[in-house]
């Protein structure tokens, strides 16, 4: 019998934070998904909030493409405040 | 609960080429972490779906020794603690499956290859669990050296893997916990209790010295393993590392360990144990244990006789999704 569908877990720790991605599981639908995902990833109180998605539906970019997407943040010191320099007597900025 | 030295030999490199190689080992030495959808190479994929997959079964199959006391667990209390326990192997079972697929590897193949014998799980779930002391001598000795061996591999290589691990040792702890307070309830207990607590330290104390696999001279393999970071320490250095923490802990219980070559050593601080019996080893990696066949077959008939369910689960789905899509 073939595999059920593979879902990607995400859980919220406490109210305030991200959801952080977990880990995965399989399961035929998003009811049974939630379950086995606060079974399995909640077991110890790690979670208030759980997010399932199926994992076909996560669209990554490629690890091999990675210089050309995000290379061009490296050259752009300007966008980080130490860039700037200002006399020490200046306060509060 | 557990991952040993059955890792067994890295496999070779097919077609990568060399530059490849040399890139691929650059990042692993500086300690960089692997993802699924980076390049590696294909011995390396393979190592860590072996090794992976085989932890995996480790946790399920780790579940039967301990299932068999739960409806004889001597009160409420250390019955829920024993469901718990048996809960996390499962949960441990699943963190090391999803990591392993994200390799490439079907859930579905995994579980066939276990059932069908072609892959290996820990050889100390091959041995009975007697009386209710084995449940102590478990928690404290196999989740004890299983915790040895799994702190390291917290930091190996492959990013998945490595989270999986953090998870599995963040649990651990109470595994081996309950198992030790158990151990001291019948050291203290009836002279009855006691000479439990004793049988159960002797038939599990050279089984839980085997979980770390063959001794270094024999293991010849690992250098590859430990190149790229998958492995960290030798299996004999873990040996040592867990006879060294756990020797005192049998003296406090009061209890002898089954070694009468056993002594410390002044000069190097470490304990000096006997020889393993390696005969045992191989044998009940082969399959001749006391309980290999027992557990094959109950892992056999568990997934038959839950067929049925997987199947109506799934048409249950096919059904409610119907009129959603033609709405
Ligand atoms: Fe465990």
């Amino acid at each position: 019998m073939a595999d059920m569908p593979l879902w990607e877990v995400f859980i919220r720790n406490q109210n305030g934070l991200h959801h952080k991605h977990v880990g995965s599981l399989h399961a035929a639908d998003e009811k049974m998904a939630l379950q086995n995902a606060r079974d399995v990833y909640t077991r110890r109180k790690e979670g208030v909030s759980i997010w399932v998605v199926e994992s076909r539906h996560v669209h990554a970019s490629d690890p091999q493409d990675k210089a050309v997407w995000f290379e061009p943040a490296d050259d752009k010191i300007y966008r980080h405040p130490t860039f700037y320099d200002l006399p020490d007597e200046v306060k509060n900025i | 609960m557990y991952s040993q030295g059955l890792n067994g030999p890295a496999e070779k490199n097919t077609d990568d080429s060399p530059e490849q190689l040399a890139a691929f080992q650059k990042r692993i030495d500086a300690e960089e972490k692997i993802e699924p959808r980076d390049w590696m190479p294909s011995g390396y994929r393979k190592t860590l779906i072996r090794q992976i997959s085989q932890h995996a079964h480790s946790e399920v199959v780790g579940q039967l020794p301990e299932g068999n006391w739960v409806t004889r667990a001597p009160t409420l209390k250390r019955k829920l603690i024993l469901l718990a326990k048996i809960q996390d192997e499962a949960g441990h079972g699943l963190y090391l499956y999803s990591a392993a697929e994200t390799l490439g590897v079907s859930r579905e193949q995994m579980i066939d290859d276990l059932l069908s014998g072609k892959a290996k799980y820990s050889s100390i779930f091959n041995y009975p669990t007697l009386t209710w002391a084995d449940m102590g001598a478990i928690g404290w000795l196999v989740d004890g050296a299983a915790i040895m061996n799994q702190v390291p591999l917290c930091r190996c290589s492959y990013g998945p893997y490595s989270r999986a691990m953090i998870r599995v040792c963040k649990e651990e702890s109470f595994h081996q916990r309950q198992g030790y307070e158990v151990m001291l309830k019948m050291a203290n207990g009836s002279p009855e209790q006691r000479r439990m607590a004793q049988d159960a330290l002797n038939r599990f104390w050279w089984p839980a010295l085997m979980m770390f696999g063959p001794s270094d001279k024999d293991s010849i393999h690992s250098a590859q393993s430990m190149k790229w970071k998958i492995k960290r320490f030798s299996n004999d250095d873990l040996r040592q590392k867990f006879i060294d923490a756990t020797v005192p802990q049998a003296h406090y219980l009061g209890l002898e360990i089954p070694d009468p070559e056993l002594k410390f050593n002044e000069e190097t601080g470490h304990w000096d144990h006997g020889e393993i019996n390696w005969d045992e080893f191989y044998q009940v990696i082969a399959g001749n244990g006391p309980c290999n066949r027992e557990r094959l077959a109950a892992r056999r008939r568990a997934h038959e006789a839950g067929a049925w369910v997987r199947e109506a689960v799934l048409a249950s789905q096919q059904k409610h999704k119907q009129p959603r899509e033609v709405a």
